[in-house]
């Protein structure tokens, strides 16, 4: 969440208004940039104790562990930011496995020379992402390298998150017959980004759709669908997504282009720029496939911008593929991009 | 969503579909020029609507698939050295040259960039005064005019260390090459719609006297190519060769006129080379004698390069019209966008990365297992 940057930076400008080396060195601007900057953002009691590493209640049940690494730029787009992003990609990617996120560690590899007003802002914007998810920062990181070396700030975030259910999330519980739920529009992010980065202007303020996912999935649970699968739509969009199951439960399956919502703004920067926005980012995006008989209710407890999007078939002769049932009434197959979608030509 | 929605209308497509079937009397080959109304029919699946009777060719009007590969690996030379900053389109970054491509270039720590418009280019150089900026000047008469715009400002400006490493190509050549080879397929032309709105269609009517051939200037949306082939097939089937305006939403006869003018100032018609089919004589642009100094190739000494293809590449032939990217071999397994062999498998607008993007299932169904012996008819 970018809010109005009101806080007070709390190291003063005047003295040092950009990183230093010394910042990493373990000494005195290490402490300083520790004492000033993260732990009064990310205040918790598991954090303060400054020790080599967070020790932790136990909690009961299963737990998912996962780590991420995020070096989007620019740092500041519309809708997020590189802190926001840190935050909720973590959360997310624990979401997917139907966990309840608890716990983050924080590294950050900070440039030389980085302005110490936008490390505090990206640290603001982490410690906003936590607290809305319902997360901890409870350990952390800070190397600091030459100038030229790394840009602004690379962040890695991994985390714990407890399952609660008993139900196994991934694609070896797809079953023929399931239907896919999509929670929003696509494209959204990916544009943003893309917009802020090239400094290109769209008539309409294309934002970052930027967001933790789990509530909506505990939404679910706590609902008793019994989930098969999720997976957040992230680099790759939903493309990747709807292949990356399909490949691995080894089911074909058919999507409904026109129930997949792309506002209008996403679809003329993509058509614009020879971009497809099935495969364009996203980071608050995510899709459940559940049994038919569960769709509706599991649509209902997603919201009123939620929708069925298409169904797993049944496996057949052929290596199993992801159809696109067009606005045409034709189909097409969907396929991972070879590598980062680039703008055309004409 | 308003100048989009309404091209891409079921219930229309399938009035369109109808009434070409109701035309239809005999088989028929029409060849969509531009890669970007193939890139439309794939994912649209057009020709799955039409009768059995009509083929569609996919033309040469790709600018990543005709880029030779002389020009790549120039490119290549040029962005890999210090002091360069070289700007493309972002999908020419991904053709191999002979080599490497520019990805690779930059991820050797060249200066490579992606530029949205050429006059980016030059404003890069005027901020990097101490630098040579490069900008790659690909593609056919519809990105000539801000190719031009690029030149032109910077011999305004007195801009010095800018410069354009020129590869454009014209489309009524290569129509002209398809038509007059002997193993011609074309029946009837869609012609490009961009390029049209630019240069208007005046060229095309000798074109479709001199070959009696039908040529019907279309657009980019499943409604226009619809119409487009509609109009084609009309055509054939009363025996009529004109030039006929499907696009005129965007195109005049005329066409652009300031932006021919600026094409005239700048550049000169020159033989060009065309990546898988050969030199076709007056088919490109090149710089203007007036222009010379703006000329990359001869600033970095890059212009007697040459290259050869890869052999088992078949993109020649399917940028003609004679071959369809599942009838080569290399198809899906030694080529694909991953590992392409040739540009076709490139450019999303290539016709073999359409195919494999969109078709690939097709070339994927296992045939059924052929009888010791026998031989299938």
């Amino acid at each position: 969440m970018i809010e109005e940057f009101v806080l007070q930076c709390p190291i003063p400008l005047d003295d040092n208004p950009t990183v230093q080396m010394g910042h990493g060195g373990g000494g005195r601007m290490t402490r300083d940039l520790i004492e000033r900057i993260f732990l009064p953002v990310f205040s918790n009691d598991l954090l303060a104790p400054l020790h080599d590493g967070a020790i932790l209640p136990p909690v009961g049940g299963r737990l998912a562990f996962t780590t991420d690494s995020f070096v989007v730029r620019p740092m500041f787009f519309r809708g997020g930011d590189l802190g926001s992003l840190a935050i909720n990609g973590t959360v997310n990617d624990l979401a997917m496995c139907g966990a309840r996120p608890l716990y983050l560690s924080a590294g950050f590899i900070l440039e030389e020379g980085l302005p110490i007003k936008d490390l505090w802002r990206v640290v603001r914007s982490m410690a906003d992402a936590a607290l809305a998810a319902g997360v901890r920062v409870v350990t952390g990181d800070t190397k600091v390298v030459d100038k030229g070396h790394g840009d602004g700030i690379f962040i890695n975030t991994a985390g714990v998150g407890v399952i609660e259910t008993s139900l196994t999330i991934g694609p070896m519980s797809v079953r023929p017959g399931d239907v896919i739920l999509l929670n929003g529009d696509i494209g959204r992010h990916g544009i943003a980004v893309m917009a802020e980065r090239e400094g290109l202007e769209f008539e309409s303020d294309i934002a970052s759709d930027c967001a933790p996912l789990a509530a909506p999935v505990r939404a679910l649970l706590a609902g008793g669908v019994q989930v098969h699968c999720l997976r957040d739509l992230t680099r790759g969009g939903l493309t990747s997504a709807l292949v990356e199951i399909s490949e691995s439960a080894g089911l074909p399956m058919t999507i409904d282009e026109e129930a997949v919502r792309v506002q209008d703004g996403v679809r003329g920067a993509c058509e614009i720029l020879g971009l497809e926005p099935f495969s364009v980012a996203n980071e608050g995006r995510f899709i459940a496939l559940v049994p038919a008989n569960e769709a509706e209710a599991a649509r209902a407890l997603l919201g009123a911008d939620a929708s069925v999007i298409g169904t797993v078939e049944t496996a057949g002769s052929q290596p199993p593929f992801v159809k696109v049932r067009t606005s045409l009434g034709t189909a097409r197959i969907l396929d991972l991009p070879s590598g980062e979608q680039l703008p055309r030509i004409c | 969503m308003k100048y989009l929605d309404e091209y891409r209308d079921a219930a229309t497509a399938r009035t369109y579909a109808e009434a070409i079937r109701r035309v239809t009397t005999r088989p028929w080959t029409i060849m969509e020029v531009c890669g970007g109304q193939t890139h439309a029919i794939v994912r649209f699946g057009i020709d799955t609507l039409l009768p059995p009777q009509i083929s569609l060719l996919h033309g040469p009007g790709c600018p990543v698939c005709v880029t030779p590969l002389e020009v790549l690996d120039q490119a290549v030379s040029i962005a890999a050295r210090p002091n360069v900053i070289f700007c493309s389109f972002g999908d020419m970054l991904r053709v191999p040259g002979s080599q490497r491509d520019l990805f690779q270039v930059k991820s050797d720590g060249g200066d490579v960039r992606i530029v949205y418009s050429p006059v980016d280019a030059v404003q890069i150089a005027r901020e990097n005064p101490d630098k040579e900026v490069v900008f790659l000047a690909v593609g056919f008469e519809t990105t000539a005019p801000a190719n031009a715009m690029a030149v032109h400002r910077a011999k305004e400006e007195g801009i010095t260390n800018f410069s354009v490493l020129v590869s454009h190509v014209l489309v009524p050549p290569a129509m002209e090459a398809i038509l007059s080879s002997r193993l011609n397929r074309v029946q009837g032309f869609l012609a490009a719609g961009h390029v049209c709105t630019v240069m208007g269609y005046t060229e095309y009517e000798p074109l479709a006297r001199r070959y009696h051939i039908p040529i019907v200037v279309t657009g980019f949306e499943p409604l226009d190519i619809l119409q487009g082939v509609y109009l084609c097939v009309r055509q054939l089937e009363e025996g009529r060769a004109e030039v006929e305006n499907q696009y005129s939403r965007s195109v005049r006869r005329e066409g652009n006129q300031p932006a021919q003018e600026l094409i005239r100032e700048v550049f000169t018609v020159v033989p060009r080379k065309w990546r898988g089919i050969g030199e076709i004589p007056a088919s490109g642009l090149g710089l203007a004698p007036a222009y010379a100094a703006f000329d990359a190739a001869r600033r970095f000494q890059v212009d007697s390069h040459h290259a050869e293809e890869n052999p088992e590449c078949i993109s020649g032939l399917v940028l003609q019209g004679i071959k369809k990217p599942q009838e080569c071999t290399a198809f899906g397994t030694k080529c694909t966008p991953t590992h392409p062999l040739g540009a076709t498998m490139v450019s999303s607008e290539g016709a073999c990365a359409a195919y494999y993007k969109y078709r690939r299932h097709e070339t994927t169904t296992p045939s059924p297992p052929a009888t010791a012996g026998g031989a299938t008819p």
